[in-house]
């Protein structure tokens, strides 16, 4: 691959890498027919990003001509060849980027005011490809909205929330702070915001539905298409369903795919069986992970389950409100804990989000237990602390 | 500036009185050197140069001329002495170093010769703080041997480009190289961390470059740690000449203008991490 960015373009490119670095540790780099595509996916696979820049983004663009060639570095190594991004866009006057299969190197070469020319030889690894499957058409509620409405509205969430509550219903958006588990109720603060649907740009809402995701990505991407001015697009379904974060225009594409929470009450029967049930004490670890019986039942009753339209409210109803906080307050706590205890003993069964529907991962399930196969649940993405590893 | 009367009975006795109206003049310099404790002191007619080393490897010089001070009288032919650095200037920094314009705090520096403590009157606003600092044995500073007619290689760029590399270079990399060339790659700064390596090329004819005196390829590498603190030298300077010796020893020095638009200089020495073929 050999491809030269010049201009503006030049500050897109390191904002997309920034807005990555927010996902995962990894950049993963694939030179394609129809352009450069670079992606990353969070250690707990539960948040995804990828940006297609298509050829024309380029002032030259070539891809390998044969066979497919992947690769993937860490993320840091390359933010660091962009590491002033606020002069970049003064000094910078074109970026040349340069794959070398052989010698195993990526090489950014920014050529700078003054003549000063910066070179930067990365090595990377060999890859998989990291896909993931999502189909944001199929989506019965999608929003767009223009940067600032969004920013302006993330703005009024505290910097350390993890995670926001998106609601939709008729003519309105609702975003909440996700209240965690919060140990002390008197310092459980909600903070609500109510949108009308004129302030969005599209506005299309097929099911009402409540969706609670990671607030870090949404930011990450927010910092990236406020810098271009480039609207928004939100394509989601239910609870426990991903969300489709999108920025597109004539020479780019950006996915953000991001795991939500699964909290239809079915779900939450399977995942802390006993804990549900007897609120008070917090269950031995070895009995939560052989109880297979009520796995079973959880998948039973998540086929019997009503349709999405009439989960959703009734989730909003029991599990949301601040009044109602205690059960979902205990819940969580007992969780936080479950994960602590087993993150050592076994591969996450019970996690409160869902993983991403990656192709390698996904069975080609059937209709009945689409939901509860497809919970491949991993690791809450919440965070950049987690200990795995997470390769592909 | 007045100053107590007790002072100025005893005045007679000082080797070394040096006053200045604004202290940020002395401070903000030796700030460009801590990077160790102890700073050895050499007073002449001529000025103040004050020394720092790190591990026989690295050097630096502040050099304060006399026509700094307002006022600059030594009774000897040069006064020597050592103090802790980090104390000197936490004691010039005593009313907090404020960058207020119209706002100074004034300094008078005596010193009453061997044995003695170093004796500094800080006044801001009419309050006066006296503050006398203990000094030390001064040891002898090592001597580079680095005179200008071994230089094989000069530049001298405009700090402001320097600047950037400097701030983004990779840490992770135990080395800076530095090559210097008549030809091709002309001014190079490179480094080898953990992600890969890098490179910094300046051409001869970039307008940072103000000389290019350059006569054979040389690759020096130095050890980055070393030369870190000299960074603090350079965010405060406006000219840099980077030279190397036939040795492969490395001076870097830096021309400074204080908040009166003065000239001082700061001076580095750096010894070689290892010979390096040239490539």
């Amino acid at each position: 691959m050999n491809c030269v960015v010049t201009g503006g373009n030049v500050k897109v490119l390191a904002k997309a890498i920034h807005s990555l670095s927010r996902i995962g540790d990894e950049l993963y780099l694939e030179p394609q027919e129809g352009g450069l595509a670079l992606r990353s996916v969070n250690s707990s696979r539960s948040a995804y990003a990828c940006f297609l820049f298509s050829p024309l983004f380029f002032s030259r663009y070539t891809s390998p001509c044969g066979q497919a060639f992947r690769c993937k570095m860490s993320i840091k190594c390359v933010q660091a060849v962009f590491r002033s991004l606020s002069s970049l866009e003064k000094t910078v006057e074109k970026c040349h980027i340069e794959l070398d299969g052989d010698k195993s190197r990526l090489t950014f070469t920014l050529h700078c005011k003054h003549g000063l020319l910066k070179t930067h030889n990365l090595s990377f690894q060999d890859s998989e490809s990291l896909l993931a499957v999502f189909d944001k058409d199929s989506c019965s509620n999608v929003l767009r909205a223009q940067p600032r409405l969004l920013v302006d509205t993330v703005l009024h969430f505290p910097p350390a929330l993890e995670e926001v509550t998106l609601s939709v219903s008729g003519e309105r958006v609702w975003f909440r702070n996700h209240l965690e588990d919060e140990p002390e109720q008197s310092k459980a603060m909600l903070t609500e915001l109510c949108l009308s649907s004129d302030e969005f740009d599209h506005f299309a809402i097929g099911a009402q539905s409540s969706i609670t995701f990671c607030l870090k990505e949404l930011r990450g991407l927010l910092v990236f298409a406020e810098s271009t001015g480039l609207p928004i697009s939100v394509h989601f379904d239910q609870p426990g369903s991903p969300v489709v974060l999108s920025v597109t225009d004539s020479v780019l594409e950006v996915n953000f795919v991001l795991a939500t929470l699964s909290d239809d009450s079915n779900l939450r029967n399977h995942n802390n069986n006993s804990t549900k049930r007897a609120q008070s004490p917090p269950p031995p670890d070895d009995f939560m992970n052989d109880d297979i019986d009520s796995y079973l039942i959880a998948m039973e009753t998540s086929d019997l389950a009503g349709p999405p339209d009439a989960v959703a409210p009734r989730q909003q109803t029991s599990s949301r409100t601040p009044t109602t906080q205690p059960p979902v307050a205990d819940h969580r706590r007992e969780s936080e804990e479950e994960e602590e205890e087993e993150e050592d003993t076994e591969r996450p069964p019970n996690k409160k989000f869902r993983s991403l529907f990656f192709g390698s991962v996904c069975p080609n399930d059937s209709q009945l237990t689409n939901q509860t196969m497809k919970s491949q649940e991993v690791l809450a993405s919440d965070s950049e602390d987690d200990t795995q590893s997470g390769c592909p | 500036m007045s100053l107590s009367t007790q002072s100025q009975m005893v005045e007679d006795n000082y080797v070394l009185v040096a006053s200045l109206d604004n202290v940020r003049n002395l401070s903000n310099i030796l700030k460009a050197i801590t990077f160790k404790d102890h700073a050895i002191f050499n007073a002449t007619p001529n000025g103040l140069k004050v020394t720092v080393e790190d591990s026989k490897c690295l050097q630096a010089n502040a050099f304060i001329q006399a026509e700094i001070f307002q006022e600059f009288t030594i009774k000897e032919e040069s006064v020597g002495f050592q103090v802790n650095l980090t104390v000197l200037l936490d004691c010039l920094t005593i009313f907090g170093g404020s960058t207020v314009a119209g706002v100074t705090t004034a300094l008078r520096m005596c010193y009453n010769g061997y044995g003695y403590p170093l004796t500094l009157f800080l006044e801001e606003g009419g309050v006066v703080t006296v503050c006398k600092i203990n000094t030390q044995e001064p040891e002898e500073p090592i001597d580079f041997e680095f005179c200008s007619t071994n230089v094989t290689n000069k530049v001298i760029l405009q700090s402001e480009s320097l600047k950037e590399a400097f701030s983004e270079l990779d840490m992770t990399s135990e080395v800076l190289q530095i090559t210097m060339s008549p030809s091709q790659p002309y001014f190079r700064l490179s480094t080898f961390g953990n992600s890969g390596n890098a490179h910094y090329d300046y051409p001869k004819d970039s307008d940072m470059m103000e000389l290019f005196q350059c006569s054979e390829t040389q690759t020096n590498r130095y050890k980055m740690s070393l030369l870190k603190p000299s960074t603090k030298a350079l965010a405060l300077s406006c000219k840099v000449s980077v030279r190397t010796d036939s040795r492969g020893f490395l001076s870097l020095q830096y021309l400074v203008r204080n908040d009166d638009r003065q000239i001082c200089f700061v001076e580095y020495y750096c010894c070689p991490d290892e010979e390096v073929d040239e490539e």
